[in-house]
C-alpha cells in the first residue's frame, strides 16, 4: 500500500514506515514560536534543564502584541529578544524587520517542500500551501523541540480533497475553504490531515494555496497539503533557505475519505458568527458593518492586496466604516508602496497599518465594541474574538471584504453598482 | 490506577481556547493567576467558583482553535482535575497530556453540579447523581507513559525521549 505526503514526511523524518494512526517520534527541521507562545516555551526549556539547543532550527517571531501595545505585552516582547540574544538564536525577527509570523516563515525560506515544520501557533499548518507537513503544536512541544530537535506525531489519517475547474472572477481560495469547512464542521478533520489533488490546482496561485492549507486548522486539521508544481517552485524560488525535496502522494496512497470541488461552482462565501463552519453564499446574505479588516496569515499578503486596492480603486470607504489594511509583513508593506497600492487605499479613506496580528486576536489595534459587526479577512469569528463579547466577525475574502468596504454591508464586488 | 471523583461543570459543543481564555489576558505577566481569567466572556460564574477537583464535561471538539497552552493551564490553575469531552480539538489534546491535564474522551449525560467519578485504571466514568457507567478507550501506550510522567518535560528528564 502507498503512503500520503503526511506519512512519507513523517516516515523521512522519523526513519521508520509510517502509516496512520501510528505514533512516531521524527526530526523538525524548524520550530517557530510568537511572542505570546514563546514564553512559556523558554520558562519549560529552563525546566529541562539541558545546555543543548537547536538553535539553528529555532525561529522567534514576535508578532501578536508587536510594536508593544502595553507594558505588560512589553515585558513580554523583551523576554523573548533576551532569550534570542542570551542564546546566540539568529532566527528572530525584531519589529520593523518582520511580521505576522507564518507569512515570515515562507518568505524567509524556512517553509519549504518536503519539510517537517512545527510551530507553537496553531496556523503554522499554512506551509502545506507549498508543500511541507507543518502542524501547531504547544509551547512545552516547543521547548522539547529546541532540547532534542525532535517531536511525538501521531501520523494522521489523510482526507482527499480533489480540485477540478477554476474559480470564477472575484472568487478565490478563502470562499474554497469557508466551503470545505462549512461541509465538513470545525471538527470535520479533526487528528486528520487535507491532502488536495486535481487539475484545479494548478488554477490557484501559491497565495491562495496559503490561505486553504492556513484554515485546515478550521476543520481540526492537522495538516492541508498541496502537492510541488511549477507554481510553488517560482513562488519560493529567490527566498528558499537551503535544498529541499517536493514530496507526492504515492497513486495507491489510502485516504479515509474524499471531497471533490469544482471551483467554477464556489460562490462568494461569508462565515457568520461565531464558527467558520456557518459559511453561506454572500448573495444570501444582507449584514451591515462597522468595520472591514484586511490583513493576518490568511489573506494579508500582496496578493490579497492587490486584489482588494483592484476593486476600492476610485471608490470611498462607506461613512460609516472602517476599514483597516494590515499588511502582513515589513515586505509586503514596501511592495505595496512601490506597486500604489498605499494611494489608492489611502484615497479611498482607508487606516493601514504596519504588520502585527493585533485585531485578528481581539489584542489591539481594531477592537470591535458591543454591537459591532466586522467583516474580516482573517481566519476565526468565535465569541469576542476580535472585541466584546456581543461584537460580531464574518470571515471573508478579500474581494468581499474590499467591496463590504465600500458598500457598508457585506456584499461580492459584483454587487458593487453604484457604489 | 488513578479514581477521580468531582462535581460537574457542563459546556457545550465546540468550546474554543478564546472562551477558555481569551487572547487580551495571554501576557506573561497574567501566567501565574490564568483562573482569573478563565471563561470569563462566556461564562463569568466559573472563575474563582471551581472547587478543587471539580470535572469540566463538554460535547464535541473541546479546546478548538488557538494552540495557546495557557488553555489547559488556566484549567489546572482553576482546579479543575479532570476534562470529559465527546472529542477533543488535537492541539488541545497534545498541550493537556503534555502539561498533565488529564482528558477522557468519553460520551457523557450529566448535568451541572452532579458528582462524577472517573477511573483511568478500568477505563470507566460514573455519573453517581444517577449511577450511569460510560466507558472509554485505553491510552495509547505512548500517551499513557507521558502521563504518567507527568507531561513531556518529565519524560525528556528522565531520559525517555
Amino acid at each position: 500500500m502507498g503512503k500520503t505526503i503526511a506519512e512519507k514526511i513523517l516516515s523521512n523524518r522519523s526513519g521508520t514506515d509510517a502509516k496512520a494512526g501510528q505514533i512516531v517520534v521524527a526530526e523538525i527541521d524548524y520550530v517557530m514560536v510568537n511572542d505570546v507562545t514563546g514564553p512559556i516555551a523558554f520558562r519549560e526549556y529552563e525546566k529541562i534543564g539541558t545546555k543543548k539547543m537547536f538553535k539553528e532550527r529555532m525561529v522567534l517571531i514576535p508578532d501578536h502584541y508587536v510594536p508593544n501595545k502595553d507594558v505588560a505585552s512589553a515585558e513580554q516582547a523583551k523576554e523573548m529578544r533576551v532569550f534570542a540574544k542570551t542564546h546566540g538564536v539568529d532566527n528572530y525577527f525584531e519589529v520593523g524587520k518582520g511580521g505576522v509570523c507564518h507569512q515570515i516563515m515562507v518568505e524567509e525560506g524556512f517553509a519549504a517542500p518536503g519539510r517537517l515544520i512545527v510551530g507553537a501557533d496553531s496556523h503554522t499548518c499554512t506551509y502545506g500551501g507549498i508543500n511541507a507537513f507543518s502542524t501547531g503544536i504547544g509551547s512545552t512541544e516547543a521547548a522539547v523541540a529546541f532540547a532534542t530537535g525532535k517531536l511525538w506525531f501521531k501520523v494522521p489519517e489523510t482526507i482527499k480533497v480533489e480540485l477540478t475547474g477554476k474559480f470564477r472572477k472575484n472568487i478565490g481560495g478563502k470562499d474554497l475553504i469557508i466551503k470545505i469547512i462549512t461541509d465538513i464542521g470545525v471538527d470535520g478533520a479533526n487528528y486528520k490531515a487535507l491532502e488536495f489533488h486535481g487539475d484545479g490546482i494548478k488554477n490557484m496561485n501559491v497565495s491562495e494555496r496559503l490561505t486553504v492549507s492556513n484554515m485546515a486548522i478550521e476543520a481540526g486539521g492537522k495538516a492541508g497539503i498541496f502537492p510541488f508544481d511549477d507554481l510553488t517552485k517560482e513562488y519560493i524560488k529567490d527566498t528558499v533557505k537551503g535544498n529541499y525535496v517536493p514530496v507526492a502522494a504515492d497513486p495507491d496512497a489510502e485516504y479515509c475519505m474524499t471531497l471533490k470541488y469544482d471551483l467554477s461552482e464556489i460562490e462568494s462565501m461569508v462565515a457568520f458568527p461565531h464558527l467558520p463552519s456557518n459559511g453561506r453564499a454572500v448573495k444570501d446574505t444582507n449584514v451591515k458593518i462597522d468595520q472591514a479588516y484586511l490583513g493576518s496569515c490568511t489573506n494579508g499578503r500582496i496578493e490579497d492586496m492587490r486584489t482588494a486596492a483592484n476593486i476600492v480603486k476610485g471608490r470611498t470607504v462607506h461613512p460609516d466604516v472602517r476599514f483597516l489594511v494590515v499588511p502582513a509583513t515589513q515586505k509586503i508593506y514596501r511592495q505595496m508602496l512601490d506597486e500604489g497600492l498605499m494611494q489608492i487605499f489611502l484615497d479611498a479613506g482607508a487606516f493601514i497599518s504596519g504588520p502585527t496580528c493585533g485585531a485578528c486576536l481581539g489584542g489591539y489595534m481594531g477592537i470591535l465594541a458591543a454591537g459591532e459587526k466586522a467583516v474580516s479577512s482573517t481566519n476565526r469569528n468565535f465569541i469576542g474574538r476580535m472585541g466584546d463579547k456581543n461584537s460580531e466577525v464574518y470571515l471573508a475574502g478579500p474581494e468581499v471584504v474590499a467591496a463590504s468596504a465600500i458598500a457598508g454591508r457585506i456584499i461580492t464586488p459584483d454587487q458593487m453598482e453604484g457604489c | 490506577m488513578e479514581k477521580i471523583q468531582g462535581k460537574v461543570w457542563k459546556f457545550g459543543d465546540n468550546v474554543d481556547t478564546d472562551q477558555i481564555i481569551p487572547a487580551e489576558r495571554l501576557v506573561s505577566t497574567n501566567l501565574t493567576r490564568l483562573n482569573d481569567f478563565i471563561f470569563e466572556k462566556v461564562r463569568p460564574d466559573v472563575a474563582g467558583k471551581v472547587m478543587k477537583g471539580d470535572i469540566l464535561v463538554a460535547g464535541k471538539n473541546f479546546g478548538c482553535g488557538s494552540s495557546r497552552e495557557h488553555a489547559p493551564l488556566s484549567l489546572i490553575q482553576a482546579g479543575f482535575s479532570c476534562v470529559v469531552a465527546e472529542s477533543f480539538a488535537r492541539i488541545f489534546y497534545r498541550n493537556s497530556m503534555n502539561i498533565g491535564l488529564l482528558l477522557v474522551e468519553c460520551g457523557m449525560d450529566a448535568k451541572e453540579g452532579d458528582k462524577i467519578e472517573v477511573c483511568t485504571g478500568s477505563g470507566k466514568v460514573k455519573n453517581l447523581a444517577t449511577g450511569k457507567e460510560f466507558v472509554f478507550p485505553q491510552y495509547p501506550p505512548f500517551i499513557a507513559q507521558l502521563m504518567e510522567c507527568g507531561g513531556l518535560v518529565n519524560l525528556v528528564k528522565e531520559g525517555k525521549f
